[in-house]
């Protein structure tokens, strides 16, 4: 979690992890994949229109939401959102539920059209791991990662409104890398590990098939 | 592969991941992470804190057509970026800030040698190439400087790194890079201002070498 450096951590900090823990394993962990990763897979390997019309009902309302915040007008924001759909589209091929939930995969295309659009500028992005089409996605992993997700969720909408304030802001690109100062309390490690494990599959399946 | 050792600060990744970091750190980070499991699993977290903050965020109404233009344009033609895949030891993203081509050295001396890849307001990124043991000339810089590896490997008073290290220095950091024997040292250095250079004399070099 993100928290800027103006702010002292331990004001900022969420209470006690103790009874924070204990209320998100209260929560059923869902046993099946969401709609959103099952139309994101129907996306990408059926190139199912249906699919692809329910990922934009879900999405674009929000994309067009989350770009708005940062002070865009209505028309140039649903500019942008339709070429954030678009390449969902073209690019579904790229997408991994083992290595991120749906929202995620879209807000990294989000943030890079915001980019492109307003700094008229690309940022570098690292080498795309090369996904092998035939391989069965594994449901577990998926749901693992989903689970994740859902946590980290939790967590967000379990902090004090200005300290969420502050990572929503950080997030969406309001906040410099100077004010990007130091990370506390939201916690990442889990997560981190889970995609490290994907991570780690993906380049052993990659090495067998050479 | 030896194993990295040296990687990205956590609030510099997430600034990269939200997309807040100038260019010239991007470039470098984007190198590193394309390099380093460890660094593109939090890479891919912050992803996924990003993507909660989609989630969360308030929807908007759209306009009626949006949805059907979109639908409609699904099919259209578009025009692919070139990808850039990694070229010895230069990774995809650094070879597509040098366009495909190899790097045009300029030597700065002693065997020194730097290509330009950026270079403007946001700040600087260059290529150098270090001969085996030979010491960086000396320089300071105004802010935040990010190294990385990418042949051979160097050490200064921050420590020794090697292919894949990244380090991370601030102007409190006085460092005289050495590279180390066997194969000549190459990184990637970014800074966020030109080097500073205290003395007329280097002052109206300065320009010349852009560094």
């Amino acid at each position: 979690m993100l928290i800027a450096s103006t702010h002292t951590n331990t004001i900022e900090r969420p209470p006690a992890m103790g009874p924070q823990k204990d209320r998100l394993q209260v929560t059923q962990p869902s046993t099946e994949v969401s709609p959103q990763t099952t139309w994101m897979l129907a996306v990408r390997d059926g190139r199912d229109r249906a699919a692809f019309a329910a990922l934009f009902d879900h999405f674009a309302p929000r994309l067009k939401g989350f770009i708005m915040r940062s002070g865009t007008g209505s028309a140039q924001a649903e500019e942008i959102v339709q070429d954030v759909m678009l390449t969902v589209w073209r690019k579904a091929g790229q997408f991994d539920p083992t290595r991120a939930q749906v929202s995620a995969w879209i807000y990294q295309i989000a943030r890079n059209k915001q980019i492109d659009t307003f700094r008229k500028d690309h940022r570098p992005m690292p080498e795309e791991l090369t996904r092998e089409p035939d391989l069965e996605p594994d449901a577990s992993q998926i749901l693992a990662m989903e689970q994740e997700a859902s946590r980290l969720k939790k967590a967000l909408s379990m902090l004090k409104p200005k300290q969420r304030e502050m990572i929503e802001q950080a997030y969406m690109g309001e906040l410099s890398h100077q004010e990007i100062s130091t990370q506390t309390g939201l916690p990442l490690g889990t997560i981190k590990s889970r995609i490290r494990l994907g991570l780690e599959k993906l380049r052993h399946d990659l090495k067998e098939l050479r | 592969m030896t194993a990295i050792n040296h990687h990205i600060p956590d609030a510099l990744l997430a600034a990269y991941a939200a997309g807040s970091l100038p260019q010239p750190f991007a470039l470098v980070v984007a190198a590193h992470i394309s390099m380093c499991l460890d660094c593109r699993a939090a890479f891919d977290a912050h992803q996924a804190a990003g993507g909660v903050v989609l989630d969360n965020v308030g929807a908007e109404v759209l306009t009626d057509r949006l949805k059907s233009d979109t639908l409609a344009l699904l099919d259209a033609p578009v025009k692919e970026k070139p990808s850039f895949a990694r070229s010895g030891v230069y990774p995809g993203p650094i070879m597509e800030a040098l366009k495909g081509k190899p790097p045009r050295w300029k030597s700065l001396g002693m065997g020194v040698r730097q290509s330009i890849l950026q270079a403007n307001d946001e700040g600087s990124v260059r290529l150098l190439y270090i001969p085996p043991n030979q010491a960086v000339p000396d320089h300071s810089h105004g802010g935040l400087e990010l190294t990385l590896v990418l042949q051979g490997s160097f050490s200064d008073s921050g420590g020794s790194f090697g292919v894949g290290d990244l380090e991370v220095a601030d102007q409190e950091v006085e460092h005289t890079p050495t590279a180390g024997a066997g194969a000549p040292c190459i990184c990637i250095a970014a800074t966020d201002a030109p080097l500073r250079f205290s003395t007329l004399i280097p002052r109206l070099l300065q320009p010349l070498f852009r560094i």
